[in-house]
Order: C-alpha cells, then sequence, then structure tokens
C-alpha cells in the first residue's frame, strides 16, 4: 500500500510525457508536410542568432517594459524548472527534497526560485491587466476576437496559479519543518514563503501536511497539463522560438528569393541555340506550380514560423498597412497558416492521408485584398521578436495570384505591360531614357 | 542648371576603348520621372564637380525589375534582369551607383543569383566614400543649422542595413538632424514599396504617405530630406495635402548637397 503514491507519480508522468510526445510527433509531422528547405548554411551566424535572440531575447528590449516583465517570467520558468527535477525525483521514489543534501547552496536555489515565482506571479499579473484592461490596439485585433484572446489569458491564469501552488507549498513545508515534522528535515531558505507564515501559524500538523501534500501533487499535475496545452496554444514558442531563430534567414531583408523553376524556363527562353518552334522533346518537366495557394506548398521554414508565432502583434503594430486600416495583418497571415495547417493535420488523423476538403490558404483563409496591400516594407519581419517572417508567405501567394490567375489588379497588369514592352512601368519609349539629360 | 552636364554613355565610353570607374544606374523613376529627373540630374552634377569618370547605360537601361518581383511577377522580374545582366557584362561593369534604393536592392542582392555579380552602392554610401577619401567636400552652407527630418527608405534601410551614410552626409551639411518617432529599424514605410506606387491602396482608413508625412511634420523641420525617389513622391504629395508645401521642402540628399553652394571639389 505504502507505494500506491510512487505508482500514481509515475502513471501520470508516463501519460503527461506520452501524450506530449504525441503531439509533438504531429508537429513534426505537419512540418514535414512543407517543401524541403535550402541545405543550412552560415550554420555559425545561426547559433549566434539563437544565442542572442532566442536566448537573449535581444529584439525584446524595442518594448521596454512588455520586454522586461516577459525576461523575468522567461528566467523565472526556465530556473523554477529545476525544481521540478527535483519534484519528479521526489515522486517517483517518495523521498522529500532529494537535493537538500547540497546545503548551503540547496538554500540559495530553493531562495532564488522563491524570490522567481515571487516576481514571476508579479509579471503576471501585470501581463493581465495590461491585456485585459489597457486598451493596447494589438492585443484588440479582430484576428484576436475568441479563442487567441482566452488562449492568452489562460496561460496568464496558469502561470499565476502555478506559481501560487509552489509558494503555498513551499511555506507549509517550511511550516512544518519549523514544526519538527517527521520528514521535513530543515532544509532550504524561503524568503517569500516565510512572510506568508502567520497565515498558516495556528494550523494543526496533520492540516498543514494535507494543505502541502495538496500544494505539491497539484502543482506538478499543473506542469503536465501546461505541457500538454502548450500545443493546443499559441504558447509553443517557448519551445519552438530556438528551432525556428536558428532557422530564420540569415540574410539582406531586402533580397526574396528567385524562383528556381522561373530562372530555368527563362534561360530556355533566352537561349539564343534553342529552336523556340521545335516540338517540346518528350522529358518536358511536368509544369510546376508557381507560387503558393495552400500551406503545402510552403516550406517547412514557415510552417515552422506558423507553429512558432505567440500572437503577439508586435509585427502587426508596425505593419504601415494595419496601421492605415487597411484588412492586412501580419499577425493572422501567420495564424491562417497555422490553422489550415492544422486542418490539413486533423484531415490526415482522419484519413490516413489528405484528402481534399475544397478549401485552401488562399480565400478561403487570406483575402487577396489582405495580400495586395502589402508595402513589402519589412517592418513585420524586423518587428518579430522571433525571426517569423510573414512577408515570405504574402509574396509566395502573391506569385500564385500573377503567375497562376493572372490575378493582379488591373493597375499593377498596365505597369507590368509596360515593363515588358518598353523596360519601364510607365509607358515611356525606352528610346527616350536618356532624355533627361536635355530638359 | 546653367552648366551642360556631362553624362557619358557606355557606349561611347566603350567606343573610345576606355573604362569608366562607376555605372551609375538612374532607373525608372529617375529617368521619366518628373521630380526624380531632378535629383537624377544633381547626382549628376556632382560627380561632375568631382570628376568622377562615370557613364550609364542610356537608352541600353531597362527596368530592374524591381515592381515586377514585388508584384509576384516572377517571370518578369527574371526576363528583365536576366537581359540586364547580359548588357552589363556585355560591358564588364564592376560597380553600379544608383539613387534608387528599390534598384539598389534587386542589383546587390538578387541579381547575383542569376549571374549578375556586382559591388551595387547608393548614391548616399558612393558620397560618403568620396567624402571619406576626400573627393567631395560638403559644408554646411545654406543648410548649416536647419531643422531636418531624414525618412529612411524601407529599401536602403531594413532591407539593407544603411542607415548611417545619409546621416552622415547631413552631418556634413550641418543640419540640425531631428529624428522621427518611427526612424531606422523602426521606420515607417512611405507607401510606395512592392509595387504599391503603381496602383491604388486598399481600402483602409487613411493612406499611408499622409501617415508618414503627418509624423514628419510633427518634427517642425524646413526639409524633410530622403534617398529614394519613390519616398520623394509619396511624401511630397503628403505635404501638398497638408497645404505645407511652402514651408516645407521634400528634398533627397544630393539635392541638398549640390544647393548647399559651397560645393567644392
Ligand atoms: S511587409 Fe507587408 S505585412 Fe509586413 S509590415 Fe510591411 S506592409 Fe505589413
Ligand atoms: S509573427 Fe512574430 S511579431 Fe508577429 S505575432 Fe507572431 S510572434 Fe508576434
Amino acid at each position: 500500500m505504502q507505494y500506491i503514491p510512487n505508482i500514481l507519480f509515475l502513471i501520470i508522468v508516463v501519460f503527461g510525457a506520452g501524450f506530449f510526445i504525441k503531439n509533438c510527433k504531429k508537429i513534426i509531422r505537419n512540418i514535414n508536410l512543407g517543401q524541403k528547405i535550402d541545405p543550412i548554411d552560415h550554420k555559425k551566424t545561426r547559433w549566434k542568432n539563437v544565442l542572442r535572440i532566442a536566448f537573449g531575447q535581444s529584439k525584446m528590449v524595442a518594448r521596454p517594459l512588455s520586454g522586461f516583465l516577459h525576461i523575468i517570467v522567461y528566467v523565472g520558468f526556465i530556473i523554477i524548472n529545476i525544481e521540478v527535477l527535483e519534484i519528479i525525483i521526489d515522486g517517483l521514489f517518495g523521498t522529500h527534497r532529494i537535493f537538500s543534501g547540497l546545503g548551503v547552496f540547496y538554500d540559495i536555489l530553493i531562495g532564488s526560485f522563491e524570490v522567481l515565482a515571487f516576481l514571476v506571479l508579479l509579471s503576471v499579473i501585470l501581463f493581465w491587466i495590461r491585456r485585459n484592461f489597457k486598451r493596447i490596439k494589438r492585443f484588440w485585433s479582430p484576428e484576436m476576437e475568441g479563442w487567441p484572446k482566452n488562449d492568452a489569458n489562460i496561460i496568464l491564469y496558469f502561470e499565476m496559479i502555478l506559481m501560487s501552488l509552489f509558494l503555498l507549498m513551499n511555506v507549509t513545508d517550511y511550516q512544518l519543518q519549523l514544526l519538527g515534522a517527521d520528514h521535513y528535515n530543515r532544509a532550504g531558505s524561503f524568503p517569500v514563503s516565510s512572510y506568508l507564515l502567520p497565515i498558516f501559524e495556528n494550523l494543526s500538523e496533520s492540516s498543514l501536511i494535507i494543505l502541502e501534500r495538496t500544494a505539491w501533487w497539484l502543482h506538478i499535475i499543473g506542469i503536465f497539463i501546461f505541457l500538454n496545452y502548450l500545443y493546443y496554444s499559441k504558447h509553443l514558442h517557448i519551445l519552438l522560438a530556438f528551432p525556428n531563430v536558428y532557422y530564420g534567414s540569415v540574410e539582406a531583408k531586402g533580397k526574396f528569393k528567385n524562383l528556381e523553376s522561373v530562372t530555368n524556363e527563362v534561360k530556355m527562353m533566352m537561349d539564343p541555340n534553342i529552336d523556340p518552334f521545335a516540338v517540346p522533346s518528350s522529358e518536358v518537366e511536368v509544369p510546376a506550380k508557381f507560387g503558393v495557394s495552400d500551406v503545402l506548398d510552403l516550406n517547412r521554414t514557415q510552417l515552422l514560423n506558423a507553429y512558432t508565432c505567440t500572437e503577439c502583434g508586435r509585427c502587426t503594430s508596425n505593419c504601415p498597412a494595419n496601421q492605415t486600416g487597411k484588412k492586412l495583418s501580419p499577425r493572422k497571415i501567420m495564424m491562417d497558416t497555422r490553422d489550415r495547417l492544422e486542418e490539413i493535420g486533423r484531415n490526415i488523423d482522419k484519413n490516413g492521408e489528405f484528402k481534399n476538403d475544397n478549401n485552401q490558404l488562399l480565400d478561403n483563409y487570406i483575402t487577396r485584398e489582405e495580400l495586395w496591400a502589402c508595402t513589402t516594407c519589412n517592418a513585420c519581419v524586423e518587428s518579430c521578436p522571433i525571426s517569423i517572417n510573414p512577408l515570405s508567405i504574402i509574396m509566395e501567394m502573391r506569385q500564385y495570384l500573377v503567375m497562376e490567375q493572372s490575378a493582379a489588379p488591373n493597375e499593377l497588369n498596365i505597369s507590368m505591360t509596360n515593363i515588358e514592352n518598353n523596360g519601364a512601368p510607365w509607358p515611356y519609349n525606352q528610346m527616350d531614357r536618356l532624355n533627361w539629360k536635355k530638359d | 542648371m546653367s552648366e551642360a552636364l556631362k553624362v557619358p554613355t557606355m557606349a561611347e565610353y566603350l567606343a573610345q576603348g576606355k573604362v569608366p570607374e562607376v555605372l551609375f544606374w538612374v532607373g525608372c523613376a529617375g529617368s521619366f520621372d518628373d521630380r526624380a529627373k531632378k535629383i537624377t540630374k544633381a547626382f549628376v552634377k556632382i560627380l561632375n564637380n568631382c570628376d568622377i569618370n562615370f557613364a550609364v547605360l542610356g537608352t541600353e537601361e531597362s527596368c530592374s525589375g524591381d515592381p515586377a518581383k514585388r508584384a509576384g511577377n516572377e517571370f518578369l522580374f527574371q526576363m528583365q534582369a536576366m537581359t540586364n545582366i547580359q548588357v552589363l557584362d556585355g560591358y564588364n561593369i564592376k560597380k553600379i551607383v544608383t539613387t534608387c534604393p528599390h534598384c539598389f536592392n534587386t542589383l546587390k542582392n538578387e541579381y547575383p543569383g542569376l549571374g549578375g555579380h556586382y559591388k551595387v552602392m547608393h548614391h548616399t554610401q558612393f558620397l560618403k566614400d568620396l567624402l571619406n577619401e576626400g573627393r567631395l567636400k560638403v559644408e554646411g552652407g545654406k543648410f548649416k543649422g536647419k531643422r531636418i527630418t531624414f525618412h529612411d527608405p524601407c529599401y536602403l534601410g531594413r532591407a539593407n542595413n544603411e542607415y548611417e551614410a545619409p546621416r552622415d552626409l547631413l552631418k556634413k551639411l550641418e543640419v540640425e538632424l531631428i529624428e522621427m518617432r518611427r526612424c531606422k529599424t523602426n521606420g515607417l514605410c512611405c507607401g510606395a514599396g512592392g509595387a504599391q506606387m503603381f496602383k491604388d491602396a486598399e481600402a483602409g482608413d487613411k493612406e499611408i504617405n499622409i501617415e508618414r508625412t503627418e509624423e514628419a511634420l510633427e518634427t517642425k523641420p524646413s526639409i524633410i530630406a530622403t534617398g529614394c525617389p519613390f519616398c520623394n513622391t509619396m511624401v511630397t504629395d503628403g505635404v501638398k495635402s497638408k497645404e505645407k508645401e511652402t514651408d516645407v521642402k521634400v528634398l533627397d540628399i544630393a539635392e541638398m548637397i549640390i544647393n548647399a553652394e559651397n560645393l567644392t571639389s
């Protein structure tokens, strides 16, 4: 009978981790539905970016207040997770505070966890107030209505509850230590929860133990629920930001990819040795589809981008089109991409393979009006704290509209015809190109 | 312009068996747009004054393809690019300077993948080099102490991380540079990029160029400086719609240098 808690704990760990791994696999499968990417170059720069942008959060300082609070939550969360290791060992082997043998070092560790937990709690409350009561525009865009807004709040509640449970667990433990209860050896320092002691002073040992155990169990169960909630939330960035920054572009932002399939065709057209009237040879390649109309046309980095996006809206709040009331919102481009990819994932789960569902990213999720409003200014790319590139998706969808559907706005068609005929977007003769010199 | 400009073409250079130091890529706006032509001429005047051996392609130049590419017409872009590369390589061009950040960006970043490798500079970078080499002298002259704000062209700034060259030149002009709230990496687009110049904007509650102009006017400048013919048009239109065109001028940095009147070479 005495092993029941250990077995129960093992079951929780196995299910918690197992379910999490299952979801991870699903994400990896879905990302791999995308087009292959070029071999990874500039590895050194990429690692530097991971250190600077992902670990160092260098882009978060652009907005000092939220950047500062975010760093507290981030550091707190990472460091407090060392404690989770202890909890898991204790849970599996029935020990209590197994690391307490570390002596002074343990005191420092627990002490800093406590301070961090308190700061995290404070920051999360501030975040919650900011999000819900201060009308910060980027939190109130149309694409944030419904689930995305609830999702953001759920995460904040989660963190509040976890941190409170952590402190409750400590204060009751500390009180039990002071009472000299069995198993509760003097260990750790409690700079925050010692202030809470008076509340628990008059409780009996047995009620304290019940409280301590309950907080302990709920805390670890909460962590596993949180871990598994990630997959359904915008919060995957706490894991995916790192690979996402690694795979992000290391080139000048102005450099857009040249489509290779087009290069081949243009080269053929311009090659004087190729007889334009020759019968096409039998091994003509199946014409590639130009541009993007659905998520499976996107590449794997772009799909990883979509899973990583944390819906913070920094991109959208810096987008000139969005700021002047156009429908375009780069954040929505990322959210739509993820939603559509998830839809395809569910389709595959159900049917074993993807079955046409008469749905696609273009028109069903992202409208043409949004796509044509983009000035390709790169403000969204610059402002994303985790190296997401909404612009590349917009551009490739435009390519589909123009090259597969000839569906550019009419004025653009006129300019492009001009370029084709006289080498300028306006109807001037190329032979007049030097006339400026004379007038 | 009083004295005649010297604008030799590559063909003329070739006929004389000579090679210019640099090719000046004029661009479509610089060739055809009335406002942009003034920038072209100002830049040529500086080149003339500094005795730079440069040439233009003249009637052999064609659209760089930037608007086609950003509109999504990769075919047209690559056709333009490869045709231009043939011409440039035919003249064995090594170094290009241009007054248009869009041409600058595509020639610099997107042509290499199609076989065109050149050292490409924006004119503010080129002028800064001339300054450093002592071939161009810039002094405050009539802009000394004037309140001036600089609008970062997206394709010079964010796209290519060049924020300092134009500002260094402005410093040389001894202006009082007042930055807008959104500048450098944070700069707000003028609204022309991504082929927007050639179409009407989508429905919204404001034009982007008005938003940007309002922000520029908040700095109470006497001049809004920029380094792009398209930004120039957009902001000029913005200033006009605010009926401020008598108080506030929109000038390219090349025009400011030539207008400073203290230009010596
Ligand atoms: S590149 Fe397009 S989507 Fe991104 S900020 Fe600029 S206008 Fe908005
Ligand atoms: S793309 Fe980046 S900046 Fe935009 S909402 Fe997502 S995480 Fe935030």
